[in-house]
C-alpha cells in the first residue's frame, strides 16, 4: 500500500499551471485555480480555507487525485470546493464525535484520540507540512514543489514518516484523504464529482436506488448511466 | 427537582426492537405503556423517503440514522492492566438511536439459533470433555431451549416477512433449506429474494466443497406482503441501502414499518422522543424499581413512575442503565463475583474479496440488505471442534447489502491508496468483484466484560460504560480456520486476485474498523443468581420487575446474527410477564 503514485498522465498544461504557482503571489493564483480543464471549479471562492491552504490542498487534491486517462481528476472535479463546504458543517467540528479529555497516548487500534476535530486536523496539517516544507526545501511551500517531490511527501505522511509539529502526519494524511475520497464519490449536491464524472468513471449508477429487474442479469453491463440526488442525468 | 409524572404501568427505555415488541404484547394486554427513546421519532415518511435518505455522505459518513457519540459513548481497553480510552469515532459497531433504533439501519439477515447453541457449553463438554474449554473461558448454557423459543422465532418471522427456504419443518426435510437447522413449525413468510451472482457463483462453489448451501434467511421482503398486525410492506427494490440506512420503500423489516403503525394508534400506548433515560429508580430496599429519572427535551429531570421497567435500549446500553443504577452487583474479573457486566462478547467477522475481469457482471451497487447464500457446514454440531482447533463455529455467506463508493470501494492487494494506479483499480474492480465473509461466533471470558469507567464522564454526568475485550487465541484461531475454507472455496471461482483477512496470531481488537454491530452480554441470562444477571425469562434476579431485553442476554455469542434471537426473546419474555408475571408479580424463577 506505500508504493509511490506516479504521474505519466497528467498534462503539460496542468504542470505548466502548478509549476506556475512558484512564479506567482499565492493570492494571483488563486482566481484560475481550477486546473487546466475549463470546468465550474474556477467559479467556487472558498469560505473556510485562506488563500494559503486553498492552494495546498488544490495541490495536494490534484496529486492523490489527478486527472489522466482513467478518468477526472480531484481538482476538476471540484472536490477542493467540497472539502472547502464541508469544513464549515457540524460533522467537520466533531459534532458526532466523543471529544471530552483526558486525551491519552493510545495504540493505533483505539482510534484517533487527539483534541482536533476533522476541520482542525486539516488545517493544523497543512500548515505544519507546509512548515515542513519551507524549512526543507529553501522557503518553498508544498504547492510550489515539483509532483514528485510532493508525492514523496505524501507517502511519507501516510506512513507516519514524515514528523511534524502539532500533529501526526499519519492522522493527518488519512483524514485529508478520505476527506478528498468522499469529496469525488459523494452527490454533487455536495460541491464534488462535478458532472458525476467519479461515478461514470467507475460506472456506478449514482442514486437510482432500484435494480429489482438487473439482479439476475448476467450477460450485459449495467446499460444506464448515473443519476444524481437533484434527479439529474450524467 | 425533578418533576413527576403520573404512575404508569410500563415503562420502556429504548423503542426499538426490543420496545416496540414488548409494548405491543403489554397493550395488547391492557397495560398503559410509556416509551422513553433517547433520540427523534422516526418513520419511513419523511425520514425515510426518496431521494434524501439514500445520500451516501450522510448515510455512512455523517452517520445521520446512527448514534452520535458526541454525548454518550464507551470506554474501552484490551485487558485490565490498561487504561480505557472513549471510543470517539464510530468504526467497530454501529449502535442506533432514535425510534425504531438499530432495527431501522439494520441488513436484514434473520438467522434463528441452531439447538445446539441454547445448551452450548454441555454440548461441547459432552463432545470434547471438560478438558477441551480454556480455563478463562466463561461460557455457559442457555436457559431456554429451541424448542421454548420456536413459536417466537416463527412469529417474529412473520412480523418481518422473513424471506426464505425452510430446511427442516416439523421434522421433516425440505429441499433447498439448510438441512442442520431446527425443525421449524412453519415455511417462511416469504420466498427467498433473487440471488445476485456472487451469490449464485457461492452456490455451486459451496456444493463443490461438499457443502449444503441455502438462502440467507432476510428480512427484505421478497414480495408485497401484509403481517399480522396489519402492516403492509412492498417488494424490495435491490436499492442498495440497507445498511446504515432507513428503508424507503417498506420493504425491509424495522419496527418503524412493521409494529409502530399500530402502536401509534394506541390509547395505552404514550411514546416520548428526546426522553434521555438517566437511570431506573429504586426503593430503598434496592430489590424493587420504582420507575425511571429522565432528561425531557428541554433538559428538565422527570421522573416517571411505573410498576414495571423494561430496559429495551441497546444491548450494552441496558448493562450501563443497570451498572449506574445500582441492579445487582458489578461483575469482578479477579474474583469472578458480581453478574452485572460478566461475559461481554462480540462476533468474529472476516472478509475475502474475490476481484475479476469485466465480463463478470457483479454490479456490488445493487443490495437486497440481508439477502444472499450461506452456509451451516461449520457451524454447530456440524463442526469437528476437535480437529478445528476451537471451540465456537461459524457461517460462511455472500451477501450483497448495497457498496456505494464512498463507502468504499475494494480494490486488489498491493494496490495504492491514492494516484492514478488506485484509480485504475477503482474503475476496474467496482462492478467486477464481490466479497465472502466469515462471520463467526465469539466466546465469553472471564476478562472481557463491562463495567462503569473511573474517568470518562458522558454529557449528563454519568460515567461511560467500560468495555474491556480483546481477540482470544480461539477466536483467532477460529478466524484463520474459517477464513482459510473461504478462500479454498473461492479459488474454485477462479478469481483473478483474491484478499483475505484472517486475524494473524496476537491481533488486537481493532475498534476503528467496521466489524459487526452484534455485542452481546454484559446482563446474562443464566439458572441461576449466581453465574447469570438474568433469569431465563430475562428477568433480573436481583430487581424482579426490571427485565432488560436484547442481546446483553446471550451468554456467549454464535455464529449468527443477533437479531432472530433478540426478537423471540423479546416476544419469549412479554409471554411470561403477561401469562405468570402480571398475576404473581414477583420472581419467575426462585433462586
Amino acid at each position: 500500500m506505500s508504493q509511490t503514485p506516479s504521474d505519466p498522465a497528467a498534462s503539460p498544461s496542468r504542470r505548466r499551471f502548478f509549476k506556475g504557482l512558484t512564479l506567482l503571489p499565492v493570492a494571483a493564483a488563486l482566481p484560475g485555480c481550477g486546473g487546466s480543464q475549463d470546468t465550474p471549479v474556477r467559479d467556487y471562492v472558498p469560505t473556510f480555507f485562506n488563500a494559503v491552504e486553498w492552494t495546498f490542498l488544490i495541490a495536494a487534491c490534484d496529486r492523490l487525485i489527478p486527472h489522466d486517462e482513467i478518468g477526472p481528476g480531484a481538482v476538476e472535479s471540484g472536490v477542493p470546493e467540497f472539502i472547502d463546504r464541508h469544513m464549515q458543517t457540524p460533522y467537520a467540528s466533531g459534532a458526532i464525535w466523543y471529544m471530552q479529555g483526558p486525551y491519552l497516548e493510545a495504540p493505533p487500534e483505539f482510534g484517533y484520540q487527539g483534541r482536533l476535530p476533522l476541520r482542525d486536523i486539516l488545517r493544523v496539517g497543512m500548515a505544519a507540512v507546509d512548515a515542513h516544507c519551507r524549512q526543507t526545501f529553501e522557503g518553498r511551500t508544498f504547492a510550489q514543489l515539483e509532483h514528485a517531490q510532493q508525492e514523496t511527501l505524501l507517502t511519507a505522511a501516510q506512513d507516519g514518516k514524515l514528523e511534524l509539529d502539532d500533529i501526526s502526519s499519519k492522522v493527518f494524511f488519512s483524514n485529508l484523504l478520505a476527506e478528498v475520497k468522499n469529496g469525488y464519490f459523494s452527490d454533487p449536491v455536495h460541491g464534488g464529482n462535478k458532472g458525476m464524472g467519479a461515478w461514470k468513471m467507475i460506472g456506478y449508477p449514482g442514486m437510482r436506488a432500484d435494480y429489482i429487474d438487473w439482479v439476475s442479469v448476467r450477460d450485459r453491463p449495467y446499460p444506464l448511466p448515473p443519476v444524481d440526488l437533484s434527479g439529474r442525468r450524467g | 427537582m425533578a418533576t413527576t409524572k403520573p404512575k404508569v404501568d410500563v415503562v420502556i427505555v429504548g423503542m426499538g426492537w426490543t420496545g416496540s415488541i414488548l409494548a405491543k404484547e403489554l397493550t395488547d394486554a391492557g397495560l398503559h405503556v410509556v416509551a422513553l427513546e433517547r433520540g427523534a421519532d422516526r418513520d419511513t415518511q419523511p425520514d425515510f423517503a426518496y431521494p434524501k435518505v439514500v445520500d451516501e455522505l450522510e448515510g455512512s459518513v455523517h452517520r445521520k440514522y446512527l448514534q452520535s457519540l458526541a454525548q454518550d459513548t464507551i470506554t474501552i481497553r484490551h485487558n485490565t492492566g490498561q487504561t480505557a480510552v472513549p471510543y470517539r469515532q464510530m468504526g467497530s459497531f454501529k449502535p442506533g438511536t432514535g425510534v425504531g433504533g438499530a432495527g431501522s439501519h439494520w441488513s436484514g439477515c434473520h438467522f434463528r439459533a441452531l439447538p445446539e447453541d441454547f445448551n452450548f457449553r454441555s454440548n461441547i463438554e459432552q463432545r470434547y470433555g471438560r478438558g477441551f474449554i480454556p480455563q478463562d473461558m466463561t461460557i455457559q448454557d442457555f436457559p431456554v431451549s429451541y424448542e421454548e423459543l420456536e413459536p417466537h422465532f416463527d412469529h417474529f418471522e412473520y412480523v418481518c416477512g422473513t424471506s426464505g427456504k425452510a430446511g427442516v419443518i416439523n421434522g421433516v426435510m425440505q429441499a433447498g433449506g439448510n438441512p442442520f437447522e431446527g425443525s421449524r413449525s412453519r415455511e417462511y413468510a416469504l420466498p427467498p429474494n433473487p440471488n445476485y451472482l456472487g451469490a449464485e457463483l457461492f452456490y455451486g462453489a459451496a456444493r463443490e466443497m461438499g457443502w449444503h448451501p441455502y438462502p440467507i434467511p432476510a428480512s427484505n421482503t421478497s414480495r408485497a406482503y401484509t403481517n399480522p398486525y396489519g402492516c403492509q410492506m412492498g417488494p424490495c427494490n435491490a436499492c442498495g441501502f440497507c445498511s446504515d440506512y432507513g428503508c424507503l420503500n417498506y420493504s425491509k423489516a424495522s419496527p418503524n414499518a412493521c409494529i409502530l403503525p399500530v402502536l401509534r394508534q394506541r390509547e395505552l400506548f404514550e411514546l416520548r422522543t428526546h426522553a434521555q433515560v438517566l437511570k431506573v429508580d429504586l426503593d430503598s430496599t434496592g430489590r424493587k424499581a420504582t420507575g425511571v429519572t429522565y432528561l425531557d427535551a428541554q433538559g428538565r429531570e422527570v421522573q416517571q413512575p411505573a410498576d414495571l421497567v423494561l430496559l429495551c435500549a441497546f444491548s450494552y446500553i441496558n448493562v450501563h442503565l443497570m451498572l449506574v443504577s445500582g441492579i445487582g452487583t458489578p461483575y469482578d474479573p479477579q474474583t469472578g463475583e458480581g453478574t452485572i457486566g460478566k461475559n461481554y462478547s462480540y462476533q468474529n467477522l472476516n472478509r475475502v474479496v474475490l476481484f475479476f475481469d469485466k465480463d463478470v457482471q457483479a454490479n456490488g451497487f445493487i443490495g437486497i440488505g440481508g439477502a444472499g447464500t450461506t452456509i451451516d457446514d461449520l457451524n454447530g454440531n456440524q463442526l469437528d471442534n476437535a480437529e478445528a482447533g476451537f471451540v465456537g463455529g461459524g457461517i460462511i455467506w455472500a451477501r450483497q447489502p448495497g457498496a456505494g463508493p464512498v463507502r468504499g470501494i475494494n480494490v486488489p492487494p498491493g494496490t495504492p491508496a491514492w494516484g492514478s494506479a488506485w484509480k485504475r483499480a477503482a474503475a476496474d474492480s467496482f462492478r467486477h468483484s464481490f466479497y465472502y465473509e466469515v462471520q463467526g461466533a465469539c466466546m465469553s471470558y472471564k476478562q472481557s466484560y463491562l463495567s462503569l469507567d473511573p474517568t470518562y464522564k458522558d454529557a449528563f454526568g454519568r460515567p461511560l460504560l467500560r468495555m474491556t475485550f480483546d481477540w482470544h487465541d480461539n477466536e483467532i484461531r477460529a478466524s484463520q480456520y474459517l477464513v482459510d475454507k473461504a478462500q479454498q472455496m473461492s479459488r474454485i471461482l477462479n478469481p483473478i486476485a483474491l484478499s483475505g483477512d484472517a486475524k494473524k496470531d496476537g491481533t488486537h481488537y481493532d475498534i476503528t474498523k467496521y466489524q459487526s454491530t452484534h455485542t452481546c452480554g454484559g446482563a446474562i441470562m443464566g439458572a441461576n443468581p449466581k453465574d447469570s444477571a438474568l433469569n431465563r425469562y430475562l428477568q433480573s434476579w436481583d430487581v424482579p420487575n426490571v427485565f432488560a431485553i436484547g442481546s446483553n442476554a446471550f451468554p456467549q455469542n454464535n455464529g449468527y446474527n443477533p437479531t432472530g434471537m433478540v426478537g423471540a426473546l423479546a416476544y419469549w419474555a412479554a409471554k411470561a410477564i403477561v401469562d405468570q408475571y402480571l398475576k404473581a408479580p414477583g420472581p419467575l424463577v426462585q433462586a
